[in-house]
């Protein structure tokens, strides 16, 4: 059990943004929570589940997270969601009519924006959200921030009866800072739903008396922001320039310019304008620091302030002293010195799949099979588009790639005539929004090969459970979902729903050979739970015996870590042409055992290094 | 160490314990009373990738971030790590560097090349590089994850606060969660100490 979940009040600690955020969740009497994994906010309901006065689940999607608060929140409890900027995406038909709606216990959405896209698809500036759907937004700035911004999210949110986004980042998510606990455990429930039907059900009668009330919880909202001690100004002795900044570009303000005045934003939407106005009138020059898009900035402009930022500052990416440093030291006339050394020039070590991954075999087989359009999605499986498979032809957003593939198969252009159409999807990504394209692709009568690579965990984020691995958040036994069955209910007949073990190379490559010559949908499925779960059982590792080993290089193809090239050597044919030979060994550390590259090997040249009964099992799920 | 702020940079690659060792580096500063961040940029790490771990303490820390050009210390997990991140070393900076090689699937396709001697590079730069072979130490103790602490135990000398106080956290660590490998860890501590030098 962690030790913060028992800590008193007054108690120090060094915690991740993400644990504060738990910690202060659980003081806030916050009774539902619920989220998607998604980095990097994943681990904020990882620690809520290590509360347990508070109900949280791993909800199939971002969209349903937050309905499951939203409920909560009308039932009158104290409701959380949590999700990474691109769910937000997915959420916000929810939250843009609740918004309209109101809430009565307090309903926080923390959203964590992926600057710099460590491990996303896009880069978002959450922020907008505020905007789009008339909700405040609280930024803090680290840990401690974190702490204290989502206890008084909650105050705000019953206050203004509206629902709070509480905006984090990589760097406020997964820093781990100083944090003082101020309390413990405050229970906060109301009686029970109140029936109302104007005022909960979003008919246009009942949504348009709505709209003029929204508009003016806005403008109540900014009096609150003016009068926010969590918007606060930092006196600096040196006043050429004054910074007016939120989030984690304040902490890299502070470091670089250290006796400069700043504006601190912490409720940062509705923008306290007056006061910003004020502080300006008190420097020579204001440089607006935002990450990332110039949403402020540009609000300052209309509000007829003079203000600079992206004209100086990166429209993306991440900011950080070293990028704040060149762009502003310039405008005060001083002098910027380039650090002495330049960038390295070291190899890329970009990522790769784990040996004993159960991706590895479709990828092989994927990369064995030409005239394939690959449609792809957001998953481990995303990385076969990297070497050695080559096997991944696009990649947008959770779900995209069965209603993508069936696009693709409709629209398709004479250079297409002959090829055939494969989207491949993981099993908590089927589940998050996949299925609808397959229903989808059965109804409107397309044809694709559907490879469902079911590893048994939301495998990227760091093996979360989901409703096909048969547990629950809190690791508890929960009622597993039958993927055969469902993609027999979405129609697709049984003889084209093929369940395949993926280590079985011969089987995976001719499965995908025949299915892709069927003229309707297929479905196969993989059944191997991922190698960094509880559910894989390591085995034996294998080796190469240097003198069977030809240098035909297959089992390198097949792209485990665990295998690597031990020498090459150029031969000369009796036809004369010459052909490079690559020598494989394997590293004992790193294999698993699972004997996928065996069936490459022709010579036989992969042995375990004893005599040992082959037996290859995977553990009933639970 | 500049306005009294200690930078240390801990990189190398997912699944070697960067990150467990930058923790306790940070738990024993902020025992120490200092202020703390730590912050890592480790994406998709898990996944074979480079992970960087940067470690800030002193009276009172802002950005978690350490520029480049402003690192006291750089640990090393792998050689090759170890001269990718250079970079961020100041100019009297120490770097204490693991001897492993780990060639990933890219170079081992000969895509890119493995630096001939990344050591040799390193100290060609002109800083202070100790380099020795943790892996080699871990398994003469009989536990190949030992080379976390054994890093840690060859930097422990080059800190604002004694060796001991490092040694005490880890170990204790150890005793409150995994007794049984609280007196290997003192002993690779120790070991590693011995060869920082």
């Amino acid at each position: 059990m962690n030790a913060v979940v028992h800590a008193q009040a007054e108690s120090r600690h060094l915690l991740s943004g993400n644990e504060a955020v738990a910690r202060a969740a659980w003081e806030a009497g916050v009774w539902v929570a619920a989220a998607y994994p998604g980095t990097p906010a994943t681990e904020i309901l990882e620690n809520i589940a290590l509360y347990p006065d508070i109900y949280s689940e791993w909800s199939v999607n971002e969209k349903v997270s937050v309905e499951v608060a939203i409920g909560a929140s009308l039932a009158g409890s104290r409701a959380l969601a949590a999700m990474k900027h691109v769910g937000m995406n997915v959420a916000s038909d929810a939250f843009m009519t609740q918004s309209l709606a109101g809430v009565i216990g307090g309903l926080v959405i923390v959203v964590a924006d992926d600057v710099g896209l460590s491990s996303s698809q896009n880069e978002q500036d959450s922020r907008y959200w505020g905007r789009f759907g008339h909700m405040p937004i609280l930024e803090p700035a680290d840990s401690q921030e974190a702490y204290d911004l989502i206890k008084y999210a909650f105050i705000l949110s019953e206050e203004y009866e509206t629902p709070v986004i509480v905006r984090m980042t990589t760097r406020v998510c997964h820093v781990k800072a100083m944090v003082t606990f101020t309390g413990e455990r405050v229970e906060h429930r109301a009686p029970g739903f109140q029936k109302n039907p104007q005022r909960w059900v979003m008919t246009p009668a009942n949504a348009k008396p709505r709209l003029p009330l929204m508009h003016e919880r806005d403008r109540t909202l900014r009096t609150a922001s003016e009068a926010s001690d969590l918007n606060e100004v930092f006196k600096g002795s040196d006043r050429r320039i004054g910074f007016v900044t939120s989030g984690p570009a304040f902490m890299h303000v502070r470091e670089t310019f250290p006796n400069a005045p700043v504006f601190k934003l912490g409720f940062s939407h509705p923008a306290p304008l007056d006061r910003i106005r004020a502080f300006a009138g008190d420097v020579d020059t204001v440089i607006v620091v935002e990450e990332t898009e110039p949403l402020l900035e540009t609000e300052l402009r209309a509000a007829g302030l003079s203000v600079r930022g992206k004209d100086v500052l990166p429209r993306f990416g991440e900011l950080a002293p070293s990028v704040l440093r060149p762009a502003i030291k310039p405008l005060l006339g001083e002098p910027y010195e380039v650090p002495t050394r330049s960038q390295s020039s070291v190899f890329p070590r970009p990522p790769t799949m784990c040996a004993s991954c159960p991706h590895l075999g479709p990828y092989f087989a994927l990369s064995h099979i030409r005239n394939l359009n690959i449609i792809g999605d957001i998953g481990c499986y995303t990385l076969g588009a990297g070497h050695p498979w080559n096997a991944l032809d696009t990649c947008i957003c959770m779900g995209a790639s069965l209603s993508m593939a069936h696009g693709m198969d409709k629209g398709r252009g004479e250079s297409d005539e002959k090829k055939h159409i494969v989207a491949v999807i993981g099993d908590s990504t089927f589940l998050h929004m996949g299925m609808q394209g397959l229903l989808n692709m059965i109804y409107n009568r397309g044809n694709v090969t559907v490879l469902l690579l079911d590893n048994r965990s939301v495998g990227m984020t760091g093996g979360q459970e989901n409703p096909g691995t048969g547990q629950n958040l809190h690791g508890l036994p929960a009622p597993r979902v039958d993927f055969a069955k469902l993609a027999e209910a979405l129609g697709v007949r049984p003889e084209r729903i093929r369940m395949v073990d993926p280590y079985e190379l011969p089987t995976m490559v001719k499965l995908v050979r025949e299915e892709t010559k069927m003229e309707e949908p297929s479905v196969i499925i993989t059944d191997r739970p991922c190698s960094l779960t509880d559910r894989f059982e390591r085995l034996k590792p294998y080796e190469v015996l240097d003198d069977k080993c030809t240098g035909c290089g297959n089992c390198i193809d097949l792209g485990c870590p665990a295998i690597s090239v031990s020498h090459r050597e150029t031969v000369t044919a009796k036809s004369g042409k010459t052909k490079e030979l690559v020598f494989a060994r394997i590293d004992a550390n790193t294999c698993t055992g699972c004997h996928m590259c065996v069936e490459t090997c022709a010579p036989e040249a992969i042995v375990q290094p004893q005599p040992a009964t082959h037996t290859i099992r995977i553990h009933p799920h639970g | 160490m500049a306005d009294g702020i200690t930078n240390i940079l801990v990189v190398g690659i997912g699944g070697q314990g960067v990150m467990t060792a930058a923790e306790m580096l940070a738990r024993t500063a902020m025992e120490q009373g200092y202020d703390v961040k730590k912050t890592e940029v480790a994406g998709m790490a898990q996944r074979g990738g480079v992970v960087s771990s940067h470690v800030r303490f002193g009276p009172k820390v802002y950005s978690p971030q350490i520029d480049p050009g402003e690192a006291d210390l750089l640990i090393g997990f792998e050689a090759a790590e170890g001269l990718r991140w250079l970079p961020h070393l100041r100019p009297a900076g120490i770097a204490m560097v693991n001897t492993l090689r780990l060639v990933p699937p890219v170079v081992s396709a000969g895509l890119y090349d493995y630096p001939t001697d990344p050591i040799a590079e390193l100290a060609s730069t002109g800083i202070t590089v100790h380099a020795f072979d943790a892996g080699a130490i871990a398994n003469e103790l009989g536990n190949s994850k030992l080379v976390n602490t054994i890093m840690l135990g060859a930097i422990s000398d080059y800190l604002p606060f004694p060796s001991e106080i490092l040694k005490a956290c880890i170990v204790e660590g150890f005793r409150a969660y995994k007794p049984k490998l609280a007196d290997i860890n003192a002993q690779a501590f120790d070991a590693g100490r011995a060869a920082g030098h």
